[in-house]
Formats: structure tokens, C-alpha cells, sequence
């Protein structure tokens, strides 16, 4: 039977086909690569699997994820992480808004500023971990030599060496490029907010204080609600950073979970027990996770 | 308060902002641009004597010792460029008409494909990490560009579905319906009207592909060692191992940079528009 075009119209040019056929294909990517691999990892993670030890495998139900309530070197990488993750957002989010206000303001060179908020965005993480590497180095780093002229410090000090500085100081690196982000979330939100509703509250003989906490911050919450969730969840995935900077060292406590995942999975060849931890450690970012797509979905859904 | 004391606390702050985001990566720069004799001795001078291209150097020509390195560093730069653009070019084909179907189609099931789409933009890498190792192994596409032009669409695909949807949808629908009035079909009004109207987004979506995976380090990490390694990872390596020449990691750090910094600078609009797309509205 010959396909006419008025025919090829009815079957293909329905929303109902049309829609199926062009998402059918990025769908079968996403669930050959995500999805698929999503369970069988579910699936992994409830077997022992030790390439060195294959005469052991065997399913064990839970048995990895009792183990890992048990496992301190785990439960250390967990809370290195959340505090790695809290901390990184709380300083991103108070550190964006206070930037975004500054840029907000009338000066010169304002778009030359505002565009270079993104430079630190763009930048390929590993390069990022590179170069605060290269700063904080012990012997020929800048902030050595900064702190020393500055005569902050007397001595040249190994600051990856110690734990406080050194959980500081990654956090400081992760900061510098994802902060941004925020920035410019925050100040495309402060854009949306009407002039009047200052002159106004100005009229009133409100402070500039009192505006920012009745007027500012209730219009940008939304946006920094959104913001805080997916830095904190990106925390939970951090990995170049910490392996490059202190390798999870002093003493691991910088050590993050996905680096103790790499460790057992691709260095101890623990497969099961790899799963199992980053399930495991998922289970932290699925709250805000799922906060986050209620809130994105609603929007898209609406409109 | 006064207004020029305002205005001067005000420049400060600019002032501090400004130095705070861009000296970290000037640093970087002069650096790589540094003898080492100028960077290693204390006190640090901030100025260098001489500027020279010397560390540049060192990563393209063969100084005898080296060929090695200078051979696996311009591999891995070829490795990067090849698989950040497939990557992009194919999830911008397979991502537009998702895209334009969740935006504009009601089907069965659309909803859910927006649902799915959003939660795989959140799904931890690390998890998918251990399976795929398992799965490509098998299928013997460890190491092999083909690989990990794969493992990177599950990164990419998510994000332009999800931008281009939100530019699709910025679109009026009166347009499209014009067009079907005068006969034009779903997909002849998607390429003759929608997707002409809707080029910032496309650029931005090229963009922010390209960047993605230009800059992807986990996935490249595991999944390739020799002859698909791209350029972040040998970057890795090279910081992560003792003894290695710092500044021919600064300079290394700087090339592998420049590409999706001068882009984002560049097209800064586009990608604060995207960006921002998400979130505010």
C-alpha cells in the first residue's frame, strides 16, 4: 500500500506518535546508561562480589550495608563529607547573596565584573584542584609566600598537612568555583524584584537592613532554596578536588565518600561492597534531591 | 550614611570581589608563564623577571627526554576535543527532539519523561560508576573513545533536554499554530519556525554541552587509561604524582582552561540565560 502523504500525516503528525517516536531515542540512551545501570548497581550492591576472592560471591541480601554501619573508615568518609558538603553550601549561599548585592549595585565596569563571575564556573574542575594544589604548596606556594610578606606567619607552614587547615582549605577551593553559581542565580532573581516595592518601604522610613529582611530576602528565597539543595547534593559528589588536592589525607579526614567508593571498588576490587556505599551514601541527598525536583517539576508542569 | 562614603565602601567591595575570583587564575597564568627560577625562590617575587613560553613549549616539542609526555599530552588534547564535540553534536540531535516533544506534544507519559529527565540530572555519577565499569568491560569499551562518548551522554543529554525544553516553551505557541494552519507539520514548524527562533538557545545549549563534557573528570578517569585519556585526566595524573614539574602543570592547567572559559566569556549572556533558565522565573 502506498503511504500518501495525507496518511503519513495522520499516523506521524499526532501528537500522541510524534511525541512517543522523538523522545524515544534519547529515552533508550538514558536508560541504557542510567537507568539500567542504576539497578544493577541496586542489585550488586546486595551480593558479595571481590574480583581477588570470586570463589566467595554470593548474594547476602543486606549484609554490605550492615557491614558499612559498621565500617568507621566508612562512617568517617560519611561525615567528612556532610561537613565538606554543610559548610561548602552554607559559605556559597551567604558568600552568592552578599556578591550578587554588590554587583546589583550601580558602578563602573559592572558588566565587565558581572561577566567575570563566570570564570571560575567554566573552569574544568581538575584544573581548579590543580591550581589551589599549586597554591597551597608547601615549599613555593603563593600562600606561603602571601602569608609570610604579609607577616601573618613567621615560618613557611605545611598547611595539607594539618587536618583543620587542610578540611579549610578544600572547602576554600570548592567555594571559589561554585560560588559563583549562586551569584548569578541570586542576582537574576534580585532583577526580578519591582523598584517600587523599595521606594516604598524607603517612604516608610524603613532601613536599608529592614528592606533587605522584608523585601530582598523573602524574593530571593525561592532561588536560594534551589541553589542550597544542588550545591549541597554537587558536595555529595565531589571527587577531583579532594583526590588531587590532600588525596583524602591528613589522616582522612578530608577522605569523601566517593573516594573511598574508588578505593574499594577500583582499588580493592570490592565491587558488592563499593555498590553498596554509594547507595548508601545516596540516601543522604535523596531529601533534598527530592525537594528539589517536586519544586522544578511543579514549575514545569504548570506551565 | 553619607553618599560618598558609600560610594567608596561600595568600590572596595567591588574591588575585593574582583580580586577574589580572578587572582586565584592569574596566578595560574603567570605561573605558566614563569621561569622556575623566578617562582622557587623566597621571598616569592609576584612579578616575574622574564616571561616565557618556555612551560608551553615543553608540552608540544620534544626535548629529547620527554617524547613520552609531549606524545600523550597532544593525544590527550586530540582525545578531548574529539569526544567533547560527538558528545555535544549527539545530544544536541537526540536532546532537541526530546526537547521539543516533552515542550510542545502531549502524549502518554510526557509528564513522566519530564520527572525522569530532571532525576537523572541529579543521579550521583559515582553510582553509576561501578555497573558501567562492569558493563563496558564486557563489552570491551574500556579505554575506546566510543566508550566514553557514552558514559558522557548520560551526563550531557539531561542538561540540553532540560534547556532546550525551557526555551521551547519560551516560545508562543500562536507560531506553531500558524504554521500547521498553512500545512506545515509538527516537525516542519519544529525546524522552520521553532528552532530558528529559538537559535540563542541552541547556542547556549552547544555551549553548556561542550563545557560539560570538555570538562568531565570522573567518567574519563575510570573508563579510559591510554588511548582515550583526555586532557583533565592526564592533568590529574600529572598533579597527583610527585616530582613533576609544577609549571608544566600550570601550563597545561591554563590550555586545558582556555577553551571553555574564553567561550563562557564570550557568550556570557547565553549562558547566565541558561543558567538561570532553571531557576528563576
Amino acid at each position: 500500500m502506498r503511504i500518501t502523504k495525507a496518511r503519513y500525516r495522520a499516523i506521524f503528525d499526532d501528537p500522541r506518535t510524534l511525541g512517543v517516536v522523538l523522545i524515544a531515542p534519547a529515552m533508550l540512551a538514558i536508560l541504557a546508561i542510567v537507568l539500567l545501570p542504576l539497578l544493577s548497581s541496586l542489585w550488586l550492591s546486595l551480593q558479595q562480589r571481590d574480583l581477588p576472592r570470586p570463589q566467595n560471591d554470593a548474594f547476602i541480601w543486606f549484609k554490605n550495608y550492615w557491614d558499612l554501619l559498621h565500617d568507621p573508615r566508612y562512617l568517617n568518609s560519611l561525615n567528612a563529607t556532610f561537613r565538606f558538603s554543610l559548610v561548602s553550601t552554607i559559605l556559597e549561599l551567604v558568600l552568592g547573596v552578599a556578591i550578587a548585592l554588590v554587583l546589583n549595585q550601580k558602578f563602573f565596569g559592572r558588566g565587565f565584573v558581572r561577566g567575570l563571575m563566570i570564570l571560575p564556573w567554566a573552569m574544568p574542575s581538575i584544573v581548579n584542584a590543580a591550581m589551589w594544589k599549586w597554591i597551597y604548596n608547601a615549599d613555593y606556594g603563593a600562600l606561603n609566600a602571601l602569608l609570610t610578606q604579609l607577616h601573618l606567619i613567621d615560618n613557611y607552614r605545611i598547611w595539607l598537612a594539618e587536618p583543620v587547615t587542610a578540611t579549610v582549605l578544600v572547602i576554600l577551593a570548592n567555594v571559589w568555583k561554585e560560588t559563583p553559581f549562586t551569584i548569578i542565580l541570586v542576582l537574576a532573581a534580585l532583577q526580578t524584584i519591582p523598584d517600587d516595592l523599595y521606594e516604598a518601604s524607603r517612604v516608610d522610613g524603613a532601613t536599608e537592613w529592614y528592606s533587605f529582611l522584608k523585601i530582598t530576602l523573602p524574593m530571593i528565597l525561592p532561588v536560594l532554596m534551589i541553589a542550597g539543595m544542588l550545591q549541597f547534593i554537587w558536595g555529595f559528589q565531589t571527587f577531583e578536588l579532594i583526590y588531587v588536592i590532600t588525596g583524602g589525607g591528613p589522616f582522612s579526614t578530608t577522605e569523601l565518600t566517593t573516594l573511598r567508593i574508588y578505593a574499594m571498588t577500583f582499588r580493592s576490587l570490592r565491587f558488592g561492597y563499593g555498590a553498596a556505599m554509594a547507595y548508601l551514601t545516596s540516601l543522604v541527598i535523596l531529601i533534598p534531591a527530592v525537594a528539589y525536583i517536586r519544586s522544578a517539576y511543579k514549575r514545569v508542569v504548570e506551565i | 550614611m553619607p553618599r560618598k562614603i558609600k560610594k567608596i565602601l561600595l568600590y572596595v567591595a567591588v574591588i575585593c570581589i574582583v580580586i577574589w575570583t580572578s587572582v586565584p587564575y592569574l596566578w595560574l597564568i603567570v605561573s605558566s608563564l614563569s621561569l622556575k627560577i623566578d617562582l622557587l625562590t623566597v621571598p616569592l617575587r609576584w612579578i616575574p623577571s622574564h616571561l616565557t613560553l618556555e612551560n608551553y613549549y615543553s608540552l608540544f616539542f620534544d626535548r629529547g627526554s620527554e617524547s613520552v609526555n609531549v606524545r600523550l599530552f597532544i593525544q590527550s588534547l586530540g582525545n578531548s576535543a574529539i569526544i567533547a564535540v560527538t558528545t555535544m553534536v549527539i545530544c544536541l540531535y537526540l536532546g532537541v527532539l526530546a526537547a521539543y516533544a516533552i515542550a510542545r506534544l502531549r502524549f502518554k507519559g510526557s509528564n513522566l519523561m519530564v520527572l525522569v529527565m530532571m532525576a537523572v540530572q541529579l543521579v550521583p555519577p559515582i553510582i553509576l560508576v561501578v555497573p558501567l565499569y562492569v558493563i563496558m568491560r564486557q563489552l570491551k569499551l574500556i579505554d575506546k573513545h566510543i566508550g566514553l562518548i557514552m558514559v558522557d551522554i548520560s551526563i550531557v543529554l539531561p542538561l540540553v533536554i532540560w534547556l532546550m525544553r525551557g526555551y521551547f516553551a519560551s516560545i508562543p505557541s500562536e507560531l506553531e499554530d500558524a504554521a500547521r494552519i498553512d500545512g506545515c507539520t509538527h516537525l516542519g514548524a519544529l525546524f522552520r519556525i521553532i528552532l530558528p527562533l529559538s537559535s540563542p538557545g541552541l547556542v547556549s545549549v552547544i555551549i553548556f554541552a561542550f563545557i560539560a563534557s570538555w570538562n568531565e573528570y570522573l567518567y574519563a578517569f575510570i573508563f579510559t587509561n591510554v588511548d582515550a585519556k583526555t586532557l583533565p585526566v592526564l592533568i590529574g595524573e600529572f598533579s597527583t604524582k610527585l616530582g613533576l614539574e609544577y609549571l608544566k602543570i600550570t601550563a597545561a592547567g591554563v590550555l586545558a582552561s582556555l577553551p571553555p572559559v574564553l567561550l563562557a566569556l564570550i557568550f556570557q549572556r547565553f549562558i547566565i540565560r541558561g543558567l538561570t533558565a532553571g531557576a528563576v522565573k
